[in-house]
């Protein structure tokens, strides 16, 4: 019963990530894209924890970590650049 | 019983991140997906993973304590980008939804900038 119900939620996160994907590619502005690709980043930690629990295996637990803090990484890179700042301060203040 | 808990959690979770993405295509102005985008998704995902770690440690006997950091992860850096993106579009210019009626950043700096003119 769960492995059916998980692959129910596996078609619904890609169908989810597939909108997601829609707004990535008409997204008017700038941020609009990048509000979007933060949020596929997200979606793409729930995709991997239920591939975890339909393959019955640990082996992608540290794929979770690093999608979470590359996610998290990139968005501030990217609203620090599109707001034309310095991404990396090396100033001695 | 525990198969039914972990569903309950797994659909929760889906349902919410499958709203979550419907509301970002539907929001009319880049703060209001923002506000989609944090929220909902941030719970969906955090429902799923609870239900992963509760499903590995019942069924399988495992106590996996990257989920929970996974989680706690999640809880805390979302915000945190959703508020770096929406300031970083307020400072470079974008529009807000031309219905939308309140606009407390803006009078502050507007009050700023005069208190700087005056001094």
């Amino acid at each position: 019963m769960v492995y059916t119900i998980a692959n129910i939620c596996l078609v619904l996160m890609a169908i989810s990530i597939s909108v997601l994907f829609i707004r990535v590619v008409i997204g008017p502005t700038l941020s609009d894209r990048v509000a979007a690709l933060d949020t596929i980043g997200i979606n793409l930690i729930g995709f991997i924890g239920i591939i975890m629990l339909i393959q019955n295996t640990l082996a992608y637990s540290e794929v979770i970590l690093v999608i979470a803090i590359l996610a998290f990484i990139g968005s501030i890179a990217l609203a620090k650049f599109i707001e034309g700042g310095v991404v990396f301060d090396r100033s001695s203040d | 019983m525990i198969e039914v808990v972990i569903s309950i959690f797994l659909l929760l979770g889906a349902a919410l991140t499958a709203i979550g993405s419907i509301g970002i295509l539907r929001f009319p102005d880049v703060y209001g997906r923002l506000h989609a985008a944090t929220k909902s998704a941030t719970l969906g995902v955090i429902s799923i993973m609870i239900g992963v770690f509760i499903y590995f440690l019942v069924v399988q006997g495992m106590f996996v304590g990257k989920f929970l950091l996974t989680i706690l992860f999640v809880f805390l850096t979302a915000p945190v980008a959703g508020f770096m993106i929406s300031k970083s579009a307020y400072n470079v210019g974008v529009e807000l939804w031309d219905k939308s009626i309140q606009d407390d950043l803006g009078k502050d700096i507007k009050k700023y900038k005069q208190k700087g003119q005056n001094q």
